[in-house]
């Protein structure tokens, strides 16, 4: 049984100019205790994949169709108290929190004690719930901004497993932070994810990041998932045209040349090109890949793509 | 200009207010002879009807000539100090937001300070203490050394947000001066955010000057609103039963207020486009 | 520290006291003349209504305020009076001193503020905060026009059609005054009901208009604090709908929602004066309309200058409360 499995999702929000279709069509499977690592340009969809997991869109935006289960559970039958329930409990999200995610006016124990409480649990051992991620004890009374970046990102990792979920969700959770914070949270989220025996989704765009971190790796392009690989696989033998060129702009120490870049911009979401997103900017593209959109396809072990020429 | 209107519908109710107001005044300036605004000109404590259409007060005044004339004087008094109170605030601002320092400090020190203080009270101060009581213009300046208090403030603030906009570093470092910048730069961005706060504050200093009037600190015999109000108030009309006497000051005074509001929520919708609700 | 930053805000309040003082002192005069020795001295040479006593007033304030007397020995003598509170006699109503008048009176001023202050921040703020909230109560959506577009016009003037219609037309409460005539004050049952009889009106007033703009500026606060990350994140952790509403929007909304009313304290003031001159409640609004009748500038200039002082101070403990409520705000800074 899979931790995590997300069938056919489809999330669309409406635009006075136009219907923004934000994901399309997208599904994979987290295996138990899985590293599962989601890539893609700004606005490619992933954050609100996130949210559409956890059921959290709200209008101008509504999930369209297919399933998200957990565990055996469809999260698309819940009612909206079950569903709170889920989260955090079930499935737990780990957001920016170098940004904004923590309540400027509650001290951060507090934050995590609220949360405890909601979900009918007697708030505990907080204190070693903070060490466990590599705080001080001090940290319980202290305030959001009376901490760095990288506290304040510990926190939110902190909250996301006081509950002991079976799946984390990590939305960007290094990208304000300096390369050397950045290791130090990776390394923690590591550690509290072999703890708990929980899937963790990974989603970036830092492919790097994603190289050291994940164990599989989905690519999203426009909304759409255009592949889908274990790392080591991908990074040798990308097979889709649009990973290829991820994975060639990668500066690397024994390149010569200057990095290759990807000719053009992502398209708008809701201007999207007919048949397959990627053919304006594809080098191989054919007329084919104008009219048909291409469906995903297993073509080696574990290996999904969605090209007519993988 | 009206597709405008029909996506920005505070604005539009404002103007249509006002408008109508407008075509009050209008058709009033034409009906009437200014001098039926003057005590004993008519019968005195006659209700509405067709040869005085508002009515007559205690002391004899045609009240539909008594409101042509003194509207206009109320709307002077709330444009002449807004006005005023406007410029000097923004030019306050822009000194003090721009040029930052110890000027900076001084300015919203003063203004500060300034606002903690109810108006209307130094206003009262200041009106007592002229000799004979103020004529109409007299009181636009009272009410002007306060109005320029909030808009020093508001702008200042707008002032240093835009300060840090990179249109502005780069004005700088290609040589334009100071007042090369504000002039060039800033104040055609804010120019919807100094429409919404000269709106405001008229409609503040038109309501400092009617307390002013209701106080009997006005120009005693000039028929502005807020003085009517005075004499309503003076010869206890509600009681009395004399109904028609404190309607059509109200109803104006209601239109003026509403009016100036929602052009005020209108222009602030346009200063900032995060509060539209189209796009 | 704590003090520092306790001590700056105190010395700005006392800035404020000097400046009324100063003020009182200074803007009558600026018209060349004395409005107070001009009337004192045409008070004296009135005959008919001649309040005994007139003389001697005269003479102290020439004594004090002589115009032989240096400019800045009588500043110093005025501002030294006033710190003693010693506001003088005053004119209109010899023997009684300024400072009785308006221990009087305040009281009641205090009282009518300090309730629908209270009343219409709380219900304007509650409920401008459940109207940005999706799941409030839909009826609530219909009551959100009137207050709004009552609170664009002045307190008296809604006063006004109040009085004509509640006391006049249909005769349920009473019209004037703070309580019945004759009616003899004392901590009875029956005299605090008939002081609130006749609060009724002017309270209402001041709440009708007041609820509107707090309702409104709540909801724009909410709106914004409903959009911040942690309000996302409060909702990802599965936190139930009511902690997320209060802990996590309000709580924050609040914030600015109060610096507001701090803000507007002057603005309700003045309107509040007016609302008792029209209603004739005997609070310091009708004592100083009453003060600048008679001319009696002792009056006016105590009244002001007490209004101003104990807005200040209001002014003065809001800021202090201020970082208790935003632990971003420390002590340290200004």
């Amino acid at each position: 049984m899979n931790a995590l499995e997300v069938r056919g999702l489809r999330v669309s929000f409406e635009h006075p100019l136009g219907l923004v279709r934000a994901v399309d069509d997208v599904s994979f499977n987290l295996a138990p205790r899985e590293r599962f690592g989601l890539v893609g340009e700004s606005g490619s969809g992933k954050s609100t994949m996130a949210l559409a997991i956890m059921r959290m869109i709200r209008p101008p935006g509504h999930i369209d169709g297919g399933d998200v289960l957990l565990g055996d559970g469809n999260l698309s039958d819940l009612s909206g108290e079950a569903m709170r329930r889920a989260r955090l409990a079930g499935i737990a999200m780990v957001p920016q929190g170098s940004m904004n995610a923590l309540n400027p006016v509650m001290r951060v124990g507090d934050q995590v004690a609220d949360a405890m409480r909601d979900h009918g649990v007697q708030p505990s051992d907080i204190a070693a719930l903070m060490a466990r991620v590599g705080l001080p004890s001090g940290t319980v009374d202290k305030y959001p901004h009376e901490l760095s970046g990288g506290m304040k990102q510990r926190v939110c990792i902190a909250i996301a497993i006081c509950l002991r979920p079976t799946v984390i969700i990590a939305d960007e959770p290094t990208s304000a932070l300096d390369v050397v914070v950045q290791r130090q949270v990776m390394r923690t989220l590591a550690d509290v994810q072999q703890d708990l025996g929980a899937a963790i989704l990974l989603i970036g765009h830092d492919m790097g990041l994603m190289a050291q971190f994940v164990d599989r790796l989905g690519v999203m392009y426009a909304g759409r998932l255009v592949e889908v690989a274990p790392i080591a696989e991908i990074v040798r033998r990308p097979r889709h045209p649009y990973t290829e060129l991820l994975i060639a702009s990668l500066p690397s120490m024994e390149q010569k040349e200057p990095p290759r870049g990807i000719p053009g911009l992502a398209p708008l979401l809701r201007d999207l090109p007919s048949g397959c997103a990627f053919h304006p900017r594809c080098p191989k593209a054919e007329g084919r890949c104008v009219t048909e959109r291409p469906e995903p396809r297993e073509v080696a072990g574990g290996v999904v793509v969605r090209c007519h020429f993988a | 200009m009206f597709r405008y209107l029909k996506r920005n519908p505070s604005l539009a109710f404002g103007i249509f207010l006002m408008s109508i107001l407008a075509v009050f005044l209008l058709i009033g300036t034409f009906r009437i002879d200014p001098e039926d605004a003057r005590p004993l000109s008519a019968p005195a404590l006659h209700p509405p009807s067709w040869d005085y259409p508002f009515g007559t007060d205690r002391q004899g005044r045609d009240l539909f000539a008594a409101m042509v004339v003194g509207t206009p004087l109320t709307l002077r008094i709330g444009f002449v100090a807004g006005i005023l109170g406007v410029t000097i605030g923004t030019v306050l601002a822009f000194v003090a937001g721009f040029y930052r320092g110890i000027v900076d400090t001084a300015i919203r020190g003063i203004a500060d300070i300034g606002l903690t203080v109810p108006g209307l009270l130094i206003l009262i101060i200041i009106a007592v203490s002229v000799r004979g009581g103020l004529t109409v213009n007299q009181m636009a300046l009272v009410v002007a050394s306060l109005a320029w208090l909030n808009p020093t403030r508001t702008i200042r603030s707008q002032v240093l947000t835009l300060r840090e906009r990179g249109y502005v570093e780069v004005a700088r470092l290609s040589g334009m001066s100071g007042p090369e910048i504000i002039f060039f730069e800033m104040i055609p961005n804010l120019l919807p955010y100094l429409g919404a706060t000269l709106v405001s504050a008229v409609s503040a200093a038109i309501l400092a000057s009617i307390g002013l009037e209701v106080l009997g600190l006005g120009p005693l015999e000039a028929p502005t609103l807020g003085m009517t109000l005075y004499w309503v108030n003076f010869n206890a009309a509600i009681i009395n039963g004399w109904w028609w006497w404190w309607t059509a000051p109200i109803v104006i005074i209601v239109i003026v207020f509403l009016g100036l509001f929602f052009m005020t929520v209108g222009l602030d919708e346009i200063a900032n486009p995060r509060l539209r609700r189209s796009i | 520290m704590r003090l520092l930053y306790i001590a700056r805000r105190f010395a700005v309040f006392l800035l404020i006291v000097w400046l009324a003082a100063s003020l009182n002192f200074f803007l009558p005069r600026l018209s060349g003349q004395d409005p107070v020795r001009t009337k004192l001295l045409a008070e004296a040479q009135l005959g008919g209504y001649v309040q005994a006593g007139i003389e001697d007033m005269v003479q102290e304030y020439n004594r004090k305020f002589g115009l032989d007397k240096p400019l800045w020995r009588q500043y110093v003598t005025y501002v030294g009076d006033t710190m003693r509170l010693d506001f003088n006699y005053s004119i209109a109503n010899y023997p009684r001193t300024v400072r009785d008048l308006i221990a009087e009176a305040l009281p009641w001023t205090i009282g009518l503020l300090g309730m629908t202050t209270l009343l219409s921040f709380g219900i304007g703020t509650l409920l401008g905060a459940l109207l940005a909230w999706p799941g409030a109560p839909r009826w609530m959506r219909y009551v959100m026009p009137p207050l709004w577009a009552l609170h664009a016009i002045p307190f008296f003037l809604l006063g006004l059609i109040l009085m004509y219609l509640l006391a006049f037309q249909f005769q349920l409460l009473p019209i004037f005054g703070g309580y019945s005539p004759g009616a003899a004050p004392g901590f009875n049952v029956k005299f605090i009901l008939d002081v609130m009889a006749h609060a009724t009106l002017p309270a209402l007033s001041i709440i009708l208009v007041s609820t509107g703009g707090w309702a409104l500026g709540m909801r724009g606060m909410m709106v914004t604090t409903m959009g911040e990350d942690y309000v996302t994140f409060a909702e990802a952790k599965g936190l139930k709908a009511s902690t997320i509403f209060l802990r996590y929007c309000v709580r924050n909304a609040i914030l600015p929602q109060t610096t507001a009313l701090a803000l507007a304290l002057g603005q309700i003031l003045s309107g509040a004066v007016l609302v008792e001159v029209i209603f004739g409640y005997p609070g310091i609004g009708a004592l100083l309309f009453q003060a600048i009748r008679e001319n009696d500038h002792f009056l006016i200039q105590g009244i002001v200058f007490t209004v101003i002082v104990a807005l200040g101070f209001t002014t003065f403990i809001l800021d202090v409360l201020y970082p208790w409520l935003d632990p971003r705000i420390s002590y340290q800074r200004s």
